[in-house]
C-alpha cells in the first residue's frame, strides 16, 4: 500500500477532500443504475401477478355464482 | 447466423439470453469496479506534478470514454429502427439513454473535482467540458422526448433522429482538445505510437476501463430486460414468468 497510515490516506496530502467525494458519488451513480431496471422489473412482475391473480379469482366467484 | 438474427428479434429468447450474461457479468463487473477503484486508490504511487489528486483519472477517464461509446451504441440503434424498424434497435436505444447520461455525468463530476486543486478552478466553458455538457443534454433529452409521447412508436422515431442529429457533437468532443488549446489536456493513451502514461498507472486504468465498459453493458441489458417486460405484458410468456417471480 502507497500510503503509511489511515489519516494519510483520507487526507491524501490536502487532496482527499476531492478524491473521496468523485469516488463515492461515483459508487453512488453506479449502484443506482444498477438498481433502478432491477426494482422496475420486480415492480412489473409483481403488479402483473397481482392482475392475474384477480381476474383468476373473479373467473372463480363468477362460476359459483353461476351454479 | 440467420437464425441468430432471427431469433435477436424474439423477446422471449432476447430476455432469457441477457439474464443468462447477466448472472455472471454483474458480479465479474463489480469485482472488477471494486479491484480498479482499491488499486488506483491504494496501491499506485501519487503523480509527480499532480499529487494525490490524479486518483481521479481512474473514474474520470472510464467513465468520458464509456459515455461516448454508449452514445455510439445509442446511435447505431437508432439508426437500425429507423431504417430498418426493428423494435429491439428501439428497445436498446431506449435503454442507452439513462446510462449514457449516468456515466456522462460522472464524468463531469469528478472532473470538477479534479479541476479545482489542478486548474484551480471547478468548471472552464473550454471546448472539451462545454462538448460532454452537450453530451449531457443530448442523453437527458432523449429520456424527455421518450416520455413526452404518448405514441410509443412516434415517440421511438423523433429520438432516433434527435440522437442521430446529435451525431454532430461525437468528433468534436474528440477532437476539442487538439483543436482548441485549453485547460483541458489532449489524451494520454494512443492506440498509435507511444502512451504518455506510466504502466504502473495504465494498467489499473485499463482494468477501470474495461470494467465502466461491463457495467455499461449489464446496464444496457437490465434496462432492455425491464423494458421488454413492460412492452410485452400482455403476451403469455411474460404471464408466465409474472406468475412464477411476482408472486411472493
Amino acid at each position: 500500500m502507497y500510503f503509511d497510515s489511515f489519516h494519510a490516506l483520507l487526507t491524501m496530502n490536502g487532496h482527499g477532500i476531492y478524491v473521496w467525494p468523485a469516488y463515492l458519488l461515483t459508487i453512488f451513480v453506479i449502484l443506482a443504475v444498477l438498481i433502478a431496471p432491477m426494482r422496475r422489473s420486480n415492480r412489473l412482475l409483481v403488479q402483473l401477478a397481482g392482475e392475474i391473480r384477480r381476474t383468476e379469482s373473479a373467473t372463480v366467484s363468477d362460476v359459483k355464482g353461476q351454479r | 447466423m440467420w437464425t441468430f438474427f432471427h431469433k435477436l428479434g424474439s423477446p422471449p429468447w432476447l430476455y432469457a439470453i441477457a439474464g443468462a450474461i447477466l448472472r455472471w457479468l454483474v458480479p465479474l463487473t463489480l469485482a472488477a469496479l471494486v479491484g480498479g477503484m482499491v488499486w488506483g486508490l491504494l496501491f499506485t504511487a501519487p503523480d509527480f506534478r499532480q499529487g494525490n489528486s490524479y486518483r481521479i483519472i481512474y473514474i474520470h477517464v472510464p467513465a468520458a470514454v464509456v459515455a461516448l461509446a454508449a452514445y455510439y451504441v445509442m446511435a447505431i440503434a437508432g439508426a437500425v429502427s429507423l431504417i430498418w424498424r426493428i423494435k429491439m434497435a428501439d428497445v436498446a436505444m431506449k435503454a442507452a439513454a439513462p446510462v449514457g447520461a449516468a456515466l456522462t455525468f460522472i464524468a463531469l463530476f469528478t472532473g470538477a473535482l479534479w479541476g479545482k486543486p489542478t486548474w484551480g478552478t471547478w468548471w472552464v466553458w473550454d471546448a472539451r467540458i462545454t462538448s460532454m455538457l452537450i453530451l449531457l443534454f443530448l442523453y437527458l433529452g432523449v429520456v424527455a422526448l421518450y416520455e413526452s409521447f404518448d405514441n410509443k412508436e412516434a415517440a421511438g422515431k423523433a429520438c432516433a433522429v434527435l440522437t442521430l442529429v446529435g451525431m454532430v457533437n461525437i468528433p468534436i468532443i474528440y477532437k476539442s482538445v487538439d483543436w482548441w488549446y485549453s485547460l483541458h489536456q489532449p489524451a494520454s493513451i494512443k492506440f498509435t505510437g507511444e502512451s504518455t502514461i506510466d504502466a504502473s498507472m495504465l494498467y489499473p486504468l485499463m482494468l477501470m476501463i474495461a470494467a465502466f465498459y461491463a457495467l455499461f453493458t449489464c446496464c444496457l441489458l437490465m434496462n432492455m430486460r425491464a423494458e421488454l417486460l413492460q412492452r410485452e405484458s400482455r403476451t403469455a410468456w411474460v404471464r408466465k414468468l409474472a406468475n412464477k417471480e411476482g408472486r411472493r
